[in-house]
């Protein structure tokens, strides 16, 4: 057997990276801080806000499309990584208000006075003014920076240990994580939870140190840092999937029973793959986050995991460009829709307005897509190359999902 | 009338001997003119007590007179008049009620009390209103002492006892007189019999009652227990009372200098900041607490800023001293008694709210077993995850709100509205079985999400026809009100209501799985299809029907959930993951394990939510998790089937 390289194995690493690269260019040359200000800047952020989310739906995409584990707490660990990083950005910022403030007092302010006078200003929308335990690292950047990755991927290990240890699967699994995902919303609209309740993180876009540097510019380097960040992602991704562990964690998606037989240690795979997933999603949420501006519980309601499980699944589970082409597809297509852009249908007794009937586009469109098009956008690919999955159609001859069907029996 | 008034005045003469005695009403009236002109509740209080106490028959009359805005006075010589508006003017009469004439608008000066003036008079005309003639104004008189009791109130109301021929207005005379007593009386043995008469009885009233006696405030003192306090308990500094409240006791009872705040501190230093140094010590080294000490405590040694404690000043003041709780009520035997009382009462009340703690739980499971049970069919028994579950509930509860759209009597369109339901989500459910979910009984996980699509689109339709603000869904009047066992214990009909079609429909289930044909074949059709259908079952048609029947269940527990939440569009997936969780704790295939989840679910939210009552969203947050754990121990949920019913 002839060892071939990497990227003769995956040439679509290559065309991945080749298209990241010049779309990068292209935005940074049309950009106002660095180009023909063709694009403004919000629309820059628009792009970097959805290159993160492309980001974690590669994450959705190996643990569903590959391994079969249908999460719907992703978004969960996304919102979990921006609040890690709000809470250095906005202990940060606040700092430098607070000193700045208190330099006018005419004596230099002791440490006890700046930390007061940063937690009156961070928890008085919520009627505190201490700060509760978890802020204990926020004035670190690098203890915050590790607690981006530290505390997804802890959660991700003790919910994944429990649950795969009792043999929860399928959508028994999928609820679990859903009510997992519920149960951590609830808890951070509370105002005693330490993360300002339902008022969320705010001011994330002001970065510290960094008051001069314009929004025009900021928006850029979020921009590139998702670009780098994905295109990283993409690499890592597909040489975990491509190598025996891919293969692997496919086999525990196909028939897990069978792969447990065959002597691998099923959910020591699942929840590395589970854990692993969870911090590259929580590393897309805190890019995410600092360009969206805001953060609060509602980002991390169940629904947003579902959206999320939504592009993969019209992108094409099960092959990493379709999960980046479904993400950055639809999320741009739903922002164009709801940002009233979208021309209205007139039916002459009634006119299609898409900020309200958007949803239910989506929503019928997801259910035709499940039904007529399981592999989604990515399909179009195998179309355009020749591949084409054998016709299975005709009833089944025997109970099991892989028993012979009507007409390879016939053959 | 005036018989009695008569009476109660020479009562009055007998009860209150030296006072006011050789003092009529209109001399009263005449030496305060100036205040009855212009009253202010302060100042006018004596005033109206003489005028109360007067004795003259009329009292009652001017006082009523007065807060009616009945009084004038003539302009040209002073006289104070009853007034009544005429024809042309006023018509006057004298004090007595003799007819004096008339006047013009111009001449007579009404007299027009202020709130707080005429509640003043209120009080003090209610000791004639005890016994009024009309039983009515003297029910009012008791309810206005209940509300505001006054150590004055309670000679009249028992004088009053006696002569009432009312036997329910009696039995709340003395039980008014009681619990006045046993506060305002001189005697404390009566006081303490007062308190021990009621027992560990529950009412609101009596808990009003008995609580101020019991209050408290701390104390600090140096040595030992200052005389004529009645102490409550001694408070240890540090266990009992924080250091800080402690010292500020101290700094309150003027026992010590106050701490130094960070920001008096800040403002002392300021002030004496010298060439750019504090007491010798530079500006720019004032960024550390320890500096800044040092700075102050040599600014204090100097005297240039008052003394201020540290923190080890502050210490050994708390050492110094002793702290106690005492009681505002100076009579141990009365606390003490009191003490007791509301001992035997908080048992009492600790079991009602227990038994209403129950009911709560029981309640809340059945509405969560309402929203599962169809749930427990489409999920349970088929295994068709179906997202849209909650939006078949919110579609329920809409159809009941279109109905009373047209039928405005709210019985006959509640009973209207739950067949119309059933049609509606069977309907939905039948299509979206042969449309969607039929293509998909091999892939759940995608079953999953394609019904997630559903449901999104079945939102949004709700919201653009409906709008996002909540829908009434009202209940007929004789669904209003609660039982009511006593001042604790009570659940409203509503509730009971929904409790008893939970029931029926558990009933209905069992009847429908276990002793019909169809439930025979559904059985039969999820244990194996292609037995059944080599048995001459059809599986297509028994799925349909299956699963339309769960939809439908679930659009009549959405009129009966619409009736107390607000129908939104958003009203079923407030349901959704609970009912999930309802089934799947329950274990999956067993009503009777749903119905141990709903119990097992409301049981926790209820209880978590009581040890922590100001926060429902964290009891919602701690059942989940406690679920997560659960399903650890016992991944098949509580009733787990066996053998081949298990199917796997």
């Amino acid at each position: 057997m002839t060892r071939h390289s990497f990227i003769a194995q995956n040439p679509a690493v290559l065309w991945f990276l080749l298209i990241l690269a010049v779309f990068t260019i292209v935005v940074t040359l049309l950009s106002e801080a660095y180009g023909v200000a063709f694009i403004s800047t919000s629309f820059v952020k628009t792009l970097g806000k959805t290159l993160c989310l492309c980001l974690v739906a590669l994450a959705m995409d190996l643990i569903w499309g590959y391994a079969g584990i249908l999460s719907l707490g992703h978004m969960a660990f996304f919102a979990i990584g921006g609040y890690m990083v709000g809470m250095w950005l906005m202990y940060a910022r606040t700092e430098e208000i607070v000193v700045a403030a208190l330099a006018q007092g005419g004596l230099p302010a002791t440490p006890e006075e700046v930390r007061q006078g940063i937690a009156t200003q961070i928890f008085g929308v919520v009627g505190a003014s201490d700060f509760p335990p978890v802020w204990a690292l926020a004035h670190s950047f690098w203890a915050q920076m590790a607690l981006v990755v530290a505390v997804p991927g802890v959660l991700a290990l003790v919910f994944g240990w429990l649950a795969f240890r009792s043999r929860v699967t399928g959508v028994y699994l999928s609820i679990l994580t859903q009510a997992m995902t519920l149960a951590l919303a609830l808890y951070l609209f509370q105002n005693d939870s330490g993360l300002r309740g339902n008022n969320g993180l705010s001011g994330l876009q002001n970065l510290p140190g960094l008051g001069d540097v314009s929004q025009d510019a900021l928006s850029v380097w979020f921009f590139w840092a998702s670009a780098v960040a994905l295109g990283l992602a993409y690499v890592l991704l597909t040489w975990v999937v491509s190598g025996k562990f891919g293969s692997v964690i496919r086999a525990i998606r196909d028939d897990e029973q069978r792969v447990r037989f065959l002597g691998y240690s099923v959910e020591g795979y699942k929840l590395f793959v589970f854990t692993l997933t969870a911090v590259i999603a929580a590393i897309a949420g805190a890019l995410y986050y600092p360009q969206a501006g805001i953060i609060n519980p509602a980002e991390l309601a169940p629904i947003a995991s579902i959206y999320l499980a939504v592009w993969v699944a019209i992108g094409g589970r099960g092959r990493l460009y379709g999960a980046v082409i479904g993400a950055a597809f639809v999320s741009l297509l739903s922002s164009w829709f709801t940002g009233g852009r979208a021309p209205s249908i007139p039916l002459g007794f009634y006119t299609i307005n898409w900020v309200d009937w958007w949803l239910v586009l989506l929503g019928l469109s997801f259910v035709a897509v499940t039904l007529f098009a399981p592999k989604g956008i990515g399909g179009l690919f195998d179309l355009w190359q020749g591949l084409r999955s054998p016709d299975r159609k005709g009833a089944a001859l025997g109970p099991d999902d892989s028993s012979l069907q009507e007409k390879e029996a016939v053959k | 009338m005036r018989r009695i008034i008569l009476s109660l005045a020479a009562f009055l003469f007998m009860a209150l001997p030296g006072l006011a005695q050789d003092q009529s009403a209109t001399d009263i009236l005449n030496t305060n003119r100036d205040l009855i002109e212009k009253p202010t509740r302060a100042k006018i209080a004596p005033v109206i007590a003489a005028l109360a106490e007067s004795g003259v028959p009329l009292a009652a009359t001017v006082l009523g007179a007065w807060g009616d805005k009945g009084l004038g006075i003539r302009k040209s010589d002073g006289m104070f008049f009853l007034i009544e508006a005429g024809a042309d003017g006023w018509k006057l009469r004298d004090l007595t009620g003799a007819e004096a004439g008339t006047a013009a608008k111009g001449d007579v000066l009404e007299l027009r009390p202020n709130a707080g003036v005429r509640g003043l008079i209120a009080t003090a005309l209610v000791q004639f209103t005890l016994s009024d003639p009309d039983p009515a104004k003297r029910a009012d008189a008791l309810q206005s002492i209940a509300r505001d009791p006054e150590a004055a109130h309670l000679e009249p109301l028992r004088a009053s006892i006696e002569a009432e021929p009312d036997p329910a207005l009696k039995a709340q005379k003395t039980r008014l007189e009681q619990l006045l007593t046993l506060r305002f009386d001189p005697d404390s043995a009566k006081r303490v019999a007062a308190i021990e008469g009621f027992g560990a009885e529950l009412g609101l009233d009596v808990r009003g009652a008995i609580n101020p006696l019991l209050a408290t405030r701390q104390i600090a003192f140096a040595g030992d227990l200052p005389a004529n306090t009645n102490l409550a308990r001694m408070l240890d500094p540090g266990t009992d009372i924080s250091d800080v409240e402690a010292y500020d006791l101290l700094v309150g009872a003027g026992m010590a200098p106050a701490r130094l705040t960070v920001d008096e501190a800040r403002a002392a230093l300021l002030a004496h900041i010298v060439d750019g140094a504090v007491a010798g010590i530079p500006v720019t080294d004032l960024g550390i607490q320890a500096n800044r000490d040092r700075a102050y405590t040599a600014l204090e040694a100097a005297g240039a800023v008052p003394p201020a404690a540290t923190d080890a000043e502050a210490a050994a003041a708390i050492a110094a001293h002793s702290f106690a709780e005492v009681y505002a009520e100076p009579d141990p035997a009365v606390t003490t008694a009191a003490r007791a009382a509301m001992d035997r009462i908080d048992l009492t009340v600790g079991a009602m709210q227990a038994a209403d703690l129950a009911l709560d739980a029981i309640s809340l499971a059945s509405i969560y077993f309402l929203a599962a049970i169809g749930l427990a069919i489409t999920f349970g028994v088929m295994r068709v995850i179906n997202m849209a579950h909650g939006e078949f509930i919110m579609m329920g509860a809409y159809t009941g709100y279109v109905v009373q759209l047209f039928i405005t009597n709210y019985t006959l369109s509640i009973i209207v509205a739950l067949p119309l339901a059933f049609a509606v989500t069977f309907a939905a459910g039948v299509a979206m079985e042969r449309l969607v979910i039929r293509h998909l009984y091999k892939r759940p996980l995608e079953t999953l999400l394609a019904t997630f699509g559903i449901s999104i689109a079945l939102q949004q339709i709700a919201k653009n026809i409906f709008g996002t603000q909540a829908r009434p869904l009202t209940a007929p009047a004789w669904l209003d009100g609660a039982l009511t066992f006593n001042d604790v214990l009570s659940i409203s009909y509503i509730r009971i209501a929904i409790f008893v079609m939970a029931m029926m429909f558990l009933l209905f289930f069992l009847w429908l799985m276990k002793r019909t044909r169809l439930g025979l074949e559904v059985r039969a059709v999820t244990q194996n299809p292609s037995m059944a259908a080599s048995m001459g079952i059809n599986p297509d048609r028994i799925n349909m029907l299956t699963f339309g029947l769960g939809s439908g269940i679930a659009g009549i527990a959405g009129v009966a959930i619409g009736l107390f939440a607000k129908v939104t569009s958003e009203l079923g997936s407030d349901y959704i993951v609970q009912s999930f969780m309802t089934v799947v704790v329950g274990g999956v295939g067993n009503i009777w394990g749903t119905l141990a989840g709903a119990f097992l679910i409301g049981t926790l939210q209820k209880g978590i939510e009581w040890l922590n009552p100001s926060n429902t969203l964290a009891a919602q947050t701690y059942m989940i998790l406690f679920i997560i754990l659960f399903i650890q121990f016992r991944p098949r949920g509580i009733i787990a089937l066996k053998g081949r019913a298990a199917g796997d």
